[in-house]
């Protein structure tokens, strides 16, 4: 069914083109309830006038063909997987194990609420447990994602304005941030103000800050640790100021890894911070989600938080829809469930002390890679660092090499490719975070991994411009991609046809 | 490539040339190389008034997106119809096939635009802070 | 702990290697009055073997009245009990309100568990995520037939923030602020969409349009409210209330006064038989998938589809696209493109802040259509069909019960109940048969308060019918 590239790795091609009429995978019961006569039941109109396209296939050949495709990703569970800001660590299989468990995963929403009376419990157990790691109020755990958790509270603060009779317009938002922080500003009706770091020390100065306030500006939206790996060192200052302007702070807790337990974001005056559990509690990124963005609240943002709420009166578990200056809903039912509940596990597994032995051993392993990478490549800000370390092709550029060659040919040794080109403040960045799950001797492998291809950057550099050369598949033609795109499968190539 | 000396230019790497009446627009080999494969240049309409300083489009390559300006003010006379297609021809030719629009002049803009001498000067400049 | 693979040895030697005394020395760059000094407030740590004492406490908590459809191997299966007989328990509750429940083969749980799958990230660097990009490319294929529609992006969180989506991105294509939506969309989609919208200023306006004794949407009522500031006309499709919508006429009453139309899918197996929304004239095409992909899962994670037509759709798509393209030797490859319209690259200005999609959940839907194939699909949605109309036709014939329309459906329907108290009528057929009839719909308009929305699905058997009926009967009683 497809052409092997080697013994063990196959050349696949979409499912469709392995179809015959007729032939399908499914396995349906006989009906037992009279057949019903489509056309005497549905007006014409209502009917498909041609089937789907879907694929003819067996299980059989359904099975091969996602079993080999999946033997072309890399993932967490065969390689170390460096990507800064995502902290890709292992994911516990004690999680898979509760998210397949019927009693969670066969639950219907709207069943009666005395059904679902585990699940709501196990929501409010989350709930205060992400409480107490961030010192919040209160925390809604129905956003699906960090992006989601931002949009979730930039509108619990534009509420909170509102509701003070303001109709402030401005966030504050340093250079280092994530695309996602604009890009929630801009939905949420507010003008996204960039405020530079300090070049020398990566850091938000308070004088910037300062200097931007006024009585316009509806909230500072601060990642910490930020994208450089850095903690952000007047955090305490800058929050006490835009307090006194009136706004609000929003931390985007992307970072959260490095910190727990050492770091409480509400006791410090932050409004709000979503979670990523994708990210610090281990739920697997699943190629690129589902994950969940919970938001943890200050005390006055809670009258806005979305509904349902939990609520636990006694014994008993109830949702709360009646929050009359809610900002209402961000998607359907509860949130990502199930998301929710292997982080649920994996907070339960860990416990006050393990989680912060996860942050402490997170930063040690960066720190180990940062002291090793300072010998190999041009590291902007070689004195400390958090939970990931940022590099940069300087000393690559003078051999007509950047940081894409570098990062390709990192797969060849058998590792993901770091973070590449962000932060944007520092041209041709790579950055790194290991994660806490990663043994010494793997970190060792990874920078000799770079010890090697830097070497090879002098000896033979076509060696990384051409990279990677292992992987199946050599470098693909973004531009071509984009510039005839094709989104679908045709079973007729026709390059004019999207 | 060397900036051809027919023609002026911006500091935000357009170039101008003056064709009978109209002024064709474009961007610099520079700003080219800095962008990488273009995949989409979105244009005005023929009709449009630009203004000079103003973005008139944008110019987009595989991960980056940017506003193109314009040199001058006028009135849109024409756009090259082939970059709809064929984008590439701004990175094979941004000084030829791969111009973007022709404008009927409405100011005196175009003589304050720097000369091809000048703007290889900046360009050398820049190298050399960075 | 299991996971942190570190000894005490060789935290001094990497301790030593960066030059710092301890690993409280590393937390040094927290300023002191950020510094948290106590002890979290959280439960005592569990292994493993307490972990699953923990979640069978909780688990016993719930009432699942089923495990049909679901794999009982494999990294998702249940082992940890909870797999009764299911004549004993009663039927699967006949609850669908967005959240349909289907058969799921049990490939699905199994490929889709793979690690290679489940444990990567977002497929940024193309050449070590074929795997996931492929499986993307045949998701956006699937999603365009099912929909009609020209293009779909790699999903989205769910139906309901697909369909916020819709709604800005038929903003960004015609310049017009207003949308007019069906009365018969689902009222946590309509939530969803004031909450998006809400930002975005003062003439921003969503307008319920008035529905027609058969609970469609009325193409009069349509045709007056239509004007030049209307972007879009979202209608729903079969309804909350499992109406089906002739989209036809309300496509062209939309072009004619150049708005779009969005067609909202929350049950997409309907479309084995229903006509595809883009064919029927829809712009745009959302949906939620996670009734084919998997259980219900307490409400998430699910899948929203997105689907459009139309050559100035596919630069205001907003989210993820995997395209096609070539390798440096020439060889057939995926990669995700168009990135430009993304927050990454265009920041404030991007199309939507949306970063992930639901690429599992994505996945599992995938491998379900494959598996089913066009003949599979349409004899699985003929089986829910049959099974609906005779579950109908049993109900109605029940003294004091009446379909709250008279209009065509799918696999749900609502009914008016005899004494005007749908929830007490659900409750007591939940404590005193163990079947949970349906939503009793007064929890979301007051209005309805005597109408019950009964949803049922390939799971229910014959005799599952039979005995939902004879609780209706006995419970209205």
């Amino acid at each position: 069914m497809s052409q092997p590239l080697s013994g063990l790795l196959h050349h696949e091609r979409p499912i469709f083109a392995y179809g015959h009429p007729g032939r399908s995978g499914a396995s349906l019961p006989a009906c037992d309830v009279p057949a019903v006569d489509l056309q005497a039941l549905w007006p014409a109109a209502l009917l498909r006038d041609q089937p789907p396209a879907l694929p003819e296939v067996s299980e059989p050949q359904v099975v091969r063909h996602y079993t080999r495709l999946s033997q072309w990703n890399m993932s967490i569970d065969t390689a170390m997987y460096p990507l800064g800001s995502c902290t890709m660590k292992y994911n516990p299989r004690i999680a898979d194990l509760a998210a397949g468990l019927p009693a969670f995963a066969d639950l219907h929403p709207y069943q009666p609420e005395e059904q679902l009376q585990g699940a709501l419990l196990l929501l409010h157990e989350l709930e205060q447990m992400l409480k107490a790691l961030g010192g919040f109020s209160r925390v809604t755990l129905q956003p699906a994602a960090g992006a989601h958790g931002e949009l979730c509270g930039l509108m619990m603060i534009r509420a909170y304005h509102a509701d003070r009779g303001q109709a402030r317009r401005k966030v504050l938002i340093p250079d280092t941030a994530h695309g996602t922080n604009p890009a929630t500003c801009t939905l949420n009706g507010f003008t996204a103000l960039e405020l530079p770091t300090s070049a020398e020390r990566g850091v938000l100065e308070p004088e910037t800050v300062r200097a931007a306030l006024d009585d316009e500006v509806a909230a500072l939206m601060i990642t910490n640790p930020n994208t450089l790996g850095l903690f952000e060192t007047h955090i305490v200052e800058i929050a006490e100021m835009v307090h006194r302007a009136g706004g609000l702070v929003y931390m985007d807790g992307a970072n959260f890894n490095a910190v727990m337990g050492k770091f409480r974001p509400g006791d410090i005056g932050v409004d709000a911070m979503h979670f990523n559990l994708h990210k610090t509690f281990a739920t697997p990124h699943g190629g690129g989600g589902p994950g969940a963005g919970p938001v943890g609240v200050s005390a006055a943002l809670e009258p806005f938080l979305p509904i349902p709420t939990v609520e636990r009166v006694g014994e008993r578990l109830r949702l709360d829809y009646d929050r009359p200056r809610s900002i209402g809903r961000l998607r359907s039912f509860w949130g990502n469930f199930l998301v929710l509940l292997r982080a649920w596990v994996y907070l339960r597994e860990h416990g006050a002390e393990g989680l912060s032995r996860v942050s402490e051993l997170a930063v040690l392993n960066a720190n180990y890679l940062r002291v090793q990478l300072r010998a190999l490549l041009h590291v902007p800000h070689p004195q400390h660092c958090m939970h990931e370390v940022v590099a940069s092709d300087r000393d690559l550029r003078p051999l007509g090499l950047s940081t894409v060659d570098l990062a390709k040919r990192l797969i060849d040794y058998g590792f993901h490719p770091p973070t590449v080109y962000f932060p944007l403040v520092v041209p041709g960045a790579l950055m790194v975070e290991p994660t806490e799950t990663e043994a010494p001797e793997t970190l060792d492998a990874f920078v000799a991994a770079l010890a090697a291809i830097v070497e090879e950057a002098h000896s033979s550099p076509d060696l990384l411009r051409s990279a990677p050369h292992l992987a199946g598949v050599g470098r693909l033609d973004e531009a071509r991609a984009a510039r005839k795109p094709r989104l679908r499968y045709r079973p007729d190539p026709d390059p004019e046809t999207p | 490539m060397p900036n051809p000396s027919d023609r002026r230019y911006t500091k935000d790497h357009e170039w101008a040339r003056r064709d009978e009446g109209r002024v064709t627009i474009g961007v610099t080999a520079f700003a080219v190389e800095q962008l990488g494969d273009i995949t989409l240049v979105e244009l005005p309409a023929v009709g449009d008034l630009v203004r000079a300083g103003q973005p008139f489009g944008t110019i987009e390559s595989v991960k980056s997106v940017s506003e193109l300006y314009a040199p001058l003010s006028g009135r849109v006379a024409a756009i090259n119809p082939r970059l709809e297609d064929e984008p590439e021809l701004v990175n094979s030719a941004p000084f030829g096939e791969g111009w973007m629009i022709a404008l009927e002049p409405s100011g005196a803009e175009f003589e304050q635009l720097l000369d091809a001498a000048a703007y290889t000067a900046l360009l050398a400049a820049a190298q050399t802070a960075h | 702990m299991r996971d942190l693979p570190h000894t005490e040895q060789q935290i001094s030697a990497m301790l030593q290697a960066i030059g710092v005394p301890d690993l409280e020395a590393l937390f040094d760059v927290i300023p002191e009055a950020a510094r948290f000094r106590g002890t979290l407030d959280l439960p005592p740590a569990l292994s493993e073997p307490e972990l699953r004492r923990e979640l069978q406490r909780l688990g016993r908590r719930n009432t699942v009245s089923s495990t049909l459809g679901r794999g009982a191997s494999g990294a998702t299966g249940g082992a940890l009990g909870n797999q009764r007989e299911a004549d004993d328990e009663g039927p699967l509750p006949f609850i669908g309100a967005g959240l349909p429940r289907h058969a799921i083969p049990a490939a699905v749980d199994s490929l889709a568990a793979r690690g290679e799958f489940a444990t990567a990230y977002t497929p940024y660097q193309a050449e070590v995520s074929q795997g996931t990009l492929a499986a993307i490319f045949e998701f956006q294929t699937i999603v365009c037939e099912l929909f009609g529609s020209d293009y779909a992006n790699a999903s989205m969180y769910d139906g309901a923030s697909a369909a916020a989506e819709a709604l800005l991105m038929a903003r960004r294509l015609t310049g017009r602020p207003r949308a007019l939506i069906s009365a018969g969309i689902h009222p946590e989609y309509l939530q969803t969409c004031r909450s998006y919208l809400s930002g975005l200023g003062d003439d921003v306006a969503l307008e319920s349009l008035p529905s027609n004794a058969a609970g469609a949407t009325d193409l009069d009522g349509l045709q007056a409210r239509l004007a030049r500031d209307v972007a879009c006309v979202v209608i729903q499709t079969p309804s909350f209330f499992g109406v089906l919508e002739d989209l036809i006429p309300l496509a062209k009453a939309a072009h004619d006064h150049c708005a779009l139309l969005v067609a909202l899918c929350t049950e997409p197996l309907a479309l084995g038989l229903l006509q595809a929304p883009g064919r029927a004239g829809a712009d745009i095409v959302v949906g939620e998938g996670l009734g084919l992909a998997g259980p219900p899962s307490c409400g998430g994670p699910g899948v929203g589809l997105f689907g459009a037509s139309g050559a100035k759709a596919l630069r205001q798509l907003p989210g993820r696209l995997v395209g096609e393209t070539v390798d440096v030797h020439g060889r057939t490859g995926y990669v995700l493109t168009l990135s430009t319209r993304e927050q990454h690259i265009r920041r404030a200005k991007a199309t939507s802040n949306i970063c992930t999609n639901h690429g599992l959940i994505a996945l599992r839907f995938t491998i379900h259509l494959a598996l089913l194939g066009p003949q599979g699909l349409r004899r699985l949605a003929q089986l829910n069909l049959a099974k609906a109309v005779y579950a109908q036709r049993a109900i109605a014939a029940l003294p004091g019960f009446a379909m709250r329309f008279p209009a065509p459906f799918f696999n749900e329907f609502a009914v008016r109940v005899p004494g005007g108290d749908a929830a007490a009528l659900v409750a007591y057929a939940s404590d005193q048969h163990g079947v949970v009839p349906g939503v009793a719909l007064g929890a979301f308009d007051e209005r309805e308060r005597a109408t019950l929305l009964v949803g049922i699905s390939d799971l229910h058997r014959r005799q599952d019918i039979d005995r939902l009926v004879a609780a209706l009967r006995e419970a209205s009683r």
